[in-house]
């Protein structure tokens, strides 16, 4: 066993030098990822997706700060993204404001947006909570969709970034995108180990106990939708500008479903398990979208489609061996991802015995 | 020593039925006051009432001389009230350390922003956790909880859940503490330690105690009063002597001879 020296090491982000060592790598890897993939096409993606899961990645500590530490869901994420994007880019197209400066902002517009929805939260749980923040999520895109200020339906177009005086590439976005997401989840591993983290636990484990201990629940769960709003903006705003281009529709419902599924698939209750459930899930999302290039699966179910169902329907596969995939994750370790390294780890550390 | 929580006809109904009907009470400061009574007395009643889980339909609350009828479970956990429930609510997936440590939640100060930007040792939010940890182990140390001490609750046994709770409870450095049921499905030999606890948090924190127990050796053993309820009524209070032989409290046990 580790022995503990003195109380801060409790509380230190860096438990180990093995953590220690192993979070540099880490870093090292990221600030070369781009390199290896223009060099060697790793596992065929592109910068493009990376930053695509970063930003996902974002969204599901966030989430995951409300669903797997504080016992709220919410099915109305989207709703907060699409805040986001919008603020961010009306910020820097309207009043010109550096991306800087108008992120932060979004991200509050955001979360005030989440304190309101977290009101009416106080009074309901379970699926009664899930409808509620449904119907949040719909109505901020139905109401961006008929707003004129918004673009109506053709929605914005980000405007392009320039740094240095020369306009910013993909690779540009993945840097920044990359600091602010590092910067973003260590600061909710430290939240998760201070007192308000520890109130958002005492929450989902014991409503009642957390009150009668002094924690004031009305503050304490608004505050964490506030807190997961804020992530969720942040992100958002990141979404336009890969994007370069947002439209009221694509925050749909399947969106908020499929943010809450990241957390799920990589782990409730822990900070690393929803970044891998957002890189799997965005990864494979994408890749199933082109299934008939991938080699040898791909051929088959072709030809197997033409012989028994229409070509058109092949995009479907990619849905059902999606949700397969999610189905047999869940089914295998409730504590998805993050429960699988979790075995893995306890297995390394008693080996050979 | 003056009193410290004062109960005055207080009355409560759930749909037609009186859980506590004008039942009125004084507890002095540093006492072991004890409520008995058979099930569904309305022991557990009164205590939800004193800690803002319920609010009476009637009748007023006194600690310290300020009236506490209306305030909020967390208002009153502010005022100095700390209590146990009958059913362990345990934060079942926080280590010990981490259950005691919200007890601490009302002297700490730190918000979203300190808490997830602190830097090292020196941060404002760390020397704060760093402090409030070193008070925790004292109350580790108190209860002899050690070797729990980074274990999840839920891997915990029943009589260790039932300390940390007692823990969580003290970390709140409460005046006034509510103990429901503190013995409860436990073994002779930790009814044996859970008597000394309640006495040592007694005679050395200074904390007063309302105790709430169905085992007559422990509650003899301990209380300096007794308050007895049968059917959210009060039937008899005064010293554990009195109330042993105390006729109503005979018959609400025993029942009535047949003639």
């Amino acid at each position: 066993m580790d022995i503990k020296r003195n109380y801060y090491e409790d509380i230190e982000l860096f438990k180990s030098n093995t953590i220690l060592v192993w979070s540099i790598l880490f870093l090292l890897f990221l600030a070369v990822l781009p390199w290896l993939i223009v060099k060697y096409h790793l596992l065929g993606l592109s910068i493009y997706i990376v930053n695509l899961i970063t930003v996902h990645a974002i969204v599901a500590v966030g989430l995951n700060i409300l669903v797997g530490f504080t016992g709220q869901i919410s099915m109305g994420h989207a709703g907060f993204f699409a805040l986001g994007a919008f603020s961010t880019v009306i910020l820097v197209l309207n009043w010109s404001m550096p991306l800087f400066i108008a992120l932060p902002i979004a991200g509050f517009v955001s979360s005030a947006f989440g304190f309101i929805l977290g009101l009416p939260a106080l009074r309901l749980k379970g699926p009664y909570l899930a409808i509620a923040t449904l119907g949040f999520g719909m109505t901020i895109t139905t109401v961006i969709k008929h707003m004129e200020f918004f673009g109506g339906r053709m929605g914005l177009q980000a405007p392009k970034l320039e740094l240095f005086g020369t306009l910013m590439k993909d690779v540009h976005f993945y840097y920044m995108i990359m600091i602010i997401a590092v910067v973003m989840v260590i600061g909710a591993v430290k939240l998760m180990k201070t007192r308000v983290g520890r109130a958002f636990i005492a929450i989902r484990d014991s409503d009642i106990a957390a009150e009668a201990m002094g924690v004031n629940l009305t503050y304490y769960k608004t505050l964490a939708f506030a807190v997961s709003a804020f992530y969720t903006g942040i992100a958002g705003g990141l979404y336009a500008f890969i994007l370069g281009f947002i439209n009221p529709e694509s925050f749909h419902l399947i969106m908020s479903i499929t943010f809450l599924a990241m957390v799920v698939v990589g782990g409730l209750g822990s900070i690393m398990g929803p970044i891998c459930g957002a890189a799997l899930m965005t990864f494979l999302d994408i890749k199933l979208q082109a299934i008939q290039d991938i080699s040898l699966i791909g051929p088959a179910l072709v030809a197997f489609s033409q012989k028994y169902m229409s070509l058109a329907g092949i995009s479907n596969i990619a849905v059902i061996v999606y949700g397969l995939i999610m189905i047999l994750i869940v089914l295998f370790e409730p504590l998805g991802i993050f429960g699988f390294w979790i075995r893995t780890k306890r297995y390394w550390k008693t080996w050979p015995f | 020593m003056g009193s410290i929580l004062k109960i005055e006809n207080l009355t409560i109904s759930f749909g037609g039925i009186k859980a506590v009907n004008n039942v009125s009470f004084e507890v002095e400061k540093g006492s072991i006051y004890s409520i008995i009574g058979p099930n569904g007395a309305g022991k557990t009643t009164i205590f939800n009432c004193i800690s803002g889980i319920y609010s009476p339909d009637s009748g007023k609350i006194y600690f310290k001389g300020d009236e506490i009828t209306r305030l909020k479970p967390y208002q009153v956990a502010k005022k100095g009230i700390a209590r146990t429930f009958q059913n362990i609510e345990l934060f079942s997936h926080m280590s010990t350390m981490d259950n005691l440590m919200l007890g601490r939640h009302i002297h700490m100060k730190t918000g979203v922003w300190r808490g997830a930007t602190f830097i090292n040792k020196n941060s404002k939010a760390a020397r704060e956790e760093i402090e409030h940890r070193q008070k925790v182990e004292e109350i580790i140390d108190f209860l002899d909880l050690q070797a729990s001490r980074n274990q999840f609750v839920i891997n915990l046994p029943y009589g260790t859940r039932k300390l940390v709770e007692l823990g969580r409870a003290l970390a709140l450095e409460p005046e006034l503490i509510l103990l429901d049921e503190p013995s409860a499905g436990m073994n002779l030999e930790e009814k044996m330690d859970m008597i000394f606890s309640i006495q040592d948090i007694r005679d050395d924190l200074g904390i007063t105690v309302l105790l709430v127990e169905h085992d007559m050796n422990l509650i003899m053993g301990v209380s300096d009063r007794i308050l007895a309820l049968n059917f959210g009524e009060k039937i008899a209070e005064g010293l554990p002597e009195e109330i042993q032989k105390h006729p109503e409290v005979l018959k609400a046990y025993l029942g009535e001879e047949e003639k």
